[in-house]
């Protein structure tokens, strides 16, 4: 797969829609696309985060290691981004991630993402915008409990 | 030092200067004959005096006894001479003149010849003193020390001084003899004439060096100007992390501008004067052939002079100038080298110089330091005056191990430095056994006494030769030398003697192996790694080990083994199905993980003219290229990556790092690549100019199509280049063998790392963690194999850079701890080595250390105060006083200063 496939799956994921190819182009280059067997493992729960990782191909399993041990809760597939949290602000990853299968990710590290943020102000507007879509979401989803719970 | 040059020299070079003068006087006689010679040419060879007519002879070489006359009344003739016509009479002048003339010539060479090498004798004395006299500074001085500044008094500014020794003495004799007898010569054949040559050059002699005096000066100021930017340059590069990491680079900038603002007006003025000097000079001596024809010309016309006389007076005047203008310039030599020397020698006299009886080569270590270690009232105090180390008095048996304690102004770094007697004590003294230490010669301190300081200083060599440095204090096995060598080396040490330097053998073997508890270099191995051990570095040598190479034919054990370990780590790789994790070199296959340069080499480049993108203007890759019709591929493929570079970099902020990280193009080039883009397109890659081309092929060269991901490579260029490279293995075989050394699945590649060889392929891009598991299952698979060792060994040469740049702090502290620790001396002193360790690191190495050493002594100024628990006993410093001083478990309690150092960590 060419830096071109990659930077077409890039411009299927919201965060990076409205982005210049040119600009994605060069993040994809910058980034290591870094292949998964299954059942292996990209972080732990509580690890530090250093990298995002965008999944190209395959699934992944979210697993939260609670009291009782390691609990599935979600999958992630194609197109999805996994641990953009962890780099954002810094807070230990929230969760365990595994390869579900053969899976191909594209890891962005920290630093390449706050480069391109810092070089390109109109990248960092854009994730702005989607995270605070993100958050609308949240908020709604909120009241609409409190609204159950009162009801 | 001897302040005055000429007492120096003539110490040093008596001998071969009265020589050399000897020479200088014989020579004289046959000068005055060669001026002679031209007037009786002249006046009986082509004039004719004294021949009375056609077929008339004359006395060839007849000769009269001197003074006969005088002596006896009349003329005693020695020999009658042979009879001659005029025209044989001539020749025979003639050749009489030619045979002076060799004559001469060869005294000059041979004057100048022996001249040059007592010279260079002097210059090589002069800077072994001075080098001797730096290994003689005490360390106190050294801070104030600049290396640059120091250096280039070593090497450059003594340097005419070794030319001008040569001609100390033996130039104004030479000189004035010729100016003498050049004098006397004119003075006889014309009174007259000779007062007006005598008169101009006594004029030349008395302005001339008066002009000179102000250049001298200049010439001065010229030499410290250029040494102290010297200095400064040394400070930048010393410095060159605060410049960046301040943004004072102008500041710099400026700084040095002004600097050689100053170095160039002084060097214009010393020009100007220069020239005009050389102006007068010159038209002082065009004066006097002026008069002497004019005059000269006047008298012959009156008759009180021959033509003959005239013609050789003017000859002679002619060699007259030449002389006494060199006389001038020698004397201004004279002033300007003797200024230079005392320049020199006053940065080498600092005040209290280690005394040369202490440094004297001895082979014997002394007896061992056994008994108390006495510590009476010891002060150092510094050249401000303030107290570093305050009238300290203590006691501890030599082989106790003893904790310092105390921040860092305590003044315990200068303790250790003190008992380690590298600093000599202002007042007080320090004794082991009854001995003073401050009489020790350093044979005995240096070898009974192992020290590590802070910032351990590593020699550039390989981690061996590092670690064996402080075993080498005299040659101890003379190297076996056939007859030849052996008779070279009686030479070399001759003359080295004769320049006063010191005739031990470098090339001797120096390893004191007895002293490292061995027996000879065989069994010094297993000692070295042991110790590594015991200061866990020998993880840290045993990967430099892998990426070192051997020579397979003298490591044929090793070479094999990592043969076996390649084969056993493809089918360990495939049990634990990471197969893929490698991608292997076939002969047969691209490999898309290696750069085209390995897939089209197939091998690992020994001459630089075949790597990396070296290839683009290698002729043989060329030619090959075109054979196969390769050369649009490749333009096509520089053409894609020059546009994607240029569209992913083009906004790129100047400087950013991507263009290092991803460097197929430097950032200043991007415009150039830019606008070479900007070409293809109007004009298409077939009408590209010869440059253009050039610049495009340069980039396919270093692409790696699993990491780069451009899309480049498709199954057609691999089929090519694998063609390709067969050709090229063919070509290379006839033209340049052994210009690459080529993959062979069974064969060992001494150009490669061991790891590559165990490898044989690259690790895939893209494949995650595959480098944890890969280099975790290399480790495994070299341990069954018990190759661990021989890694060891391999590591053991990794050569450590300059100042042991190439390995990391901590690495180089470990390594001079090493050092230290071989040499098994009576006491160890560490002084704060261990401080780059994190706590955990350096509590364990510590009580490594003390476990190896027991029974015998180590003193340790601790950074953190609560690894002196492992220590027998504790002192704890102040202000360059001990304040207490006991056992760990006596002083820890909260309140005492130990308490309070424990509790800041």
């Amino acid at each position: 797969m060419s830096l071109d496939q990659e930077v077409e799956i890039l411009r299927q994921i919201p965060l990076f829609a409205n982005i210049d190819t040119a600009k994605l182009k060069l993040m994809c280059f910058a980034s290591e696309r870094l292949a998964f067997k299954p059942g292996q493992v990209l972080f732990k729960q509580g690890d530090s985060g250093d990298a995002a990782y965008i999944v190209i191909d395959g699934e992944a399993e979210v697993i939260a290691e609670t009291p009782a041990g390691p609990v599935s809760v979600a999958t992630l597939g194609r197109n999805d981004i996994i641990g953009e949290i962890a780099i954002l602000c810094d807070v230990p990853r929230t969760a365990t991630i595994k390869a579900a299968g053969e899976l191909i990710t594209l890891k962005v590290t920290k630093d390449l993402f706050f480069r391109m943020v810092t070089d390109f102000p109109e990248m960092g507007v854009e994730i702005m915008r989607v995270l605070a879509h993100r958050l609308e979401n949240t908020t709604a989803q909120l009241s609409a409990m409190r609204a159950g719970q009162g009801a | 030092m001897e302040p005055n040059l000429f007492k120096y020299v003539w110490r040093h070079s008596k001998k071969e200067q009265i020589a050399i003068l000897m020479l200088v006087a014989t020579s004289l006689p046959f000068y005055f004959v060669s001026l002679v010679l031209p007037k009786l040419i002249i006046n009986e060879g082509i004039q004719g005096e004294g021949f009375d007519g056609f077929g008339s002879t004359q006395p060839f070489l007849k000769i009269d006894l001197p003074y006969g006359e005088w002596l006896t009344g009349k003329t005693v003739n020695i020999f009658p001479g042979f009879q001659m016509e005029q025209t044989g009479y001539l020749l025979a002048l003639s050749f009489a003149f030619l045979g002076f003339v060799l004559i001469n010539g060869g005294y000059k060479y041979v004057i100048n010849t022996r001249k040059g090498r007592m010279g260079e004798r002097m210059l090589r004395r002069l800077r072994y003193e001075l080098t001797d006299r730096i290994l003689r500074f005490p360390l106190l001085h050294m801070r104030r020390v600049k290396q640059a500044e120091v250096a280039t008094m070593i090497k450059d500014e003594v340097e005419p001084l070794g030319g001008f020794i040569g001609d100390a003495f033996v130039q104004p004799a030479y000189l004035g003899g010729l100016a003498i007898t050049a004098m006397i010569f004119v003075l006889l054949e014309s009174v007259w004439l000779g007062l007006i040559a005598f008169f101009i050059v006594g004029v030349q002699a008395f302005i001339i060096p008066r002009l000179r005096r102000r250049i001298l000066r200049l010439g001065k100021e010229r030499q410290l100007t250029a040494r102290q930017l010297a200095g400064r340059i040394g400070e930048l590069v010393d410095g060159s992390v605060e410049v960046h990491a301040h943004d004072t680079s102008n500041f710099e900038r400026a700084d040095i501008a002004s600097r050689l603002g100053r170095i160039f007006s002084i060097r214009y003025e010393i020009y100007q004067r220069k020239f005009f000097v050389k102006f007068l000079n010159n038209l002082l001596s065009q004066m006097t052939p002026f008069i002497f024809y004019a005059f000269g010309g006047v008298l012959a016309l009156m008759g009180h002079l021959d033509i003959g006389a005239l013609v050789a007076v003017i000859n002679a005047y002619k060699d007259l100038p030449g002389p006494v203008k060199e006389l001038i310039d020698w004397d201004q030599q004279r002033l300007d080298v003797q200024i230079k020397y005392d320049q020199v020698i006053q940065q080498f006299q600092p005040s209290d110089m280690i005394d040369p009886a202490l440094q004297v080569p001895d082979a014997d270590p002394g007896t061992p330091l056994t008994g108390e270690l006495v510590c009476k009232t010891v002060s150092l105090v510094d050249d401000t005056s303030t107290k570093l180390v305050d009238s300290v008095s203590f006691t501890m048996p030599v082989e106790g191990h003893l904790a310092i304690v105390g921040n860092s102004s305590s003044g315990k770094d200068h303790l250790a430095m003190l008992l380690a007697r590298l600093l000599l004590p202002s007042s007080g003294s320090i004794s082991v056994g009854g001995r003073d230490v401050g009489a020790m010669t350093e044979a005995v301190t240096g070898r009974r006494i192992s020290y590590v300081g802070q910032d351990a200083y590593l020699f550039p060599g390989s981690v061996f030769d590092n670690l064996v440095y402080g075993l080498k204090h005299v040659p101890l096995k003379e190297p076996a030398r056939d007859e030849d060598a052996e008779r070279e080396q009686a030479k070399a040490r001759a003359e080295s003697l004769r320049a006063g330097n010191i005739d031990l053998d470098l090339k001797a073997d120096w390893i004191d192996y007895t002293a490292a508890g061995c027996s000879g270099p065989e069994d010094l191995q297993e000692r070295l790694i042991d110790i590594l051990s015991v200061i866990d570095m020998a993880e840290d040598v045993y990967r430099l080990g892998l990426t070192g190479t051997i020579d397979p034919e003298r490591n044929p054990e090793i070479a094999e083994g990592i043969l076996k370990a390649r084969a056993a780590l493809l089918e360990r790789l495939a049990q634990e199905g990471s197969s893929d994790l490698v991608i292997r070199f076939d002969p047969d296959q691209y490999n898309r993980n290696a750069t085209l340069t390995e897939n089209l080499l197939f091998g690992t480049p020994t001459k630089d003219e075949f790597r990396g993108d070296a290839l683009a203007d290698n002729q043989l890759v060329l030619e090959v290229l075109g054979e196969a019709e390769m050369l649009d591929d490749l333009l096509a493929m520089g053409e894609t990556i020059a546009k994607t570079i240029v569209e992913l970099f083009a906004d790129l902020p100047a400087g950013h790092p991507f263009f290092e990280q991803f460097g197929f193009i430097e950032e200043d080039d991007l415009p150039e690549y830019k606008a070479l883009v900007a070409r293809v397109e109007q004009q298409g890659r077939a009408n590209l100019s010869k440059d253009d081309r050039r610049l495009l092929l340069h980039l396919p060269f270093k692409y790696v199509e699993a990491r780069h991901r451009f899309g480049l490579i498709d199954d057609v260029l691999e089929t090519k280049v694998i063609a390709a490279r067969k050709t090229i293995a063919e070509r290379l075989e006839e033209r340049a063998p052994g210009a690459v050394e080529f993959y062979r699945p069974e064969g060992y590649n001494a150009a490669a790392s061991l790891q590559d060889n165990i490898l044989f392929g690259r690790l895939a891009y893209g494949q995650a963690q595959a480098e944890e598991i890969v280099g975790r299952t290399v480790t495994e698979v070299l341990d069954t194999l018990g190759l661990h060792h021989a890694v060891l060994t391999v590591g053991l040469d990794y050569e450590v850079g300059i100042g042991g740049k190439r390995l990391t702090k901590v690495q180089r502290q470990k390594l001079a701890i090493a050092r230290a620790l071989l040499k098994q001396p009576d006491l160890l002193i560490v002084n704060e080595a261990a401080s780059v360790l994190d706590v955990a690191a350096q509590a364990r190495l510590s009580e490594q250390i003390l476990k190896l050493r027991e029974g015998c002594g180590v003193i340790w100024t601790l950074q953190r105060a609560s690894v002196a628990e492992q220590f027998d006993r504790v002192l704890v410093m102040r202000a360059g006083r001990v304040v207490e001083q006991g056992t760990f478990e006596e002083l820890k309690a909260p309140g005492s200063t130990l308490g309070e150092l424990i509790a800041a960590g």
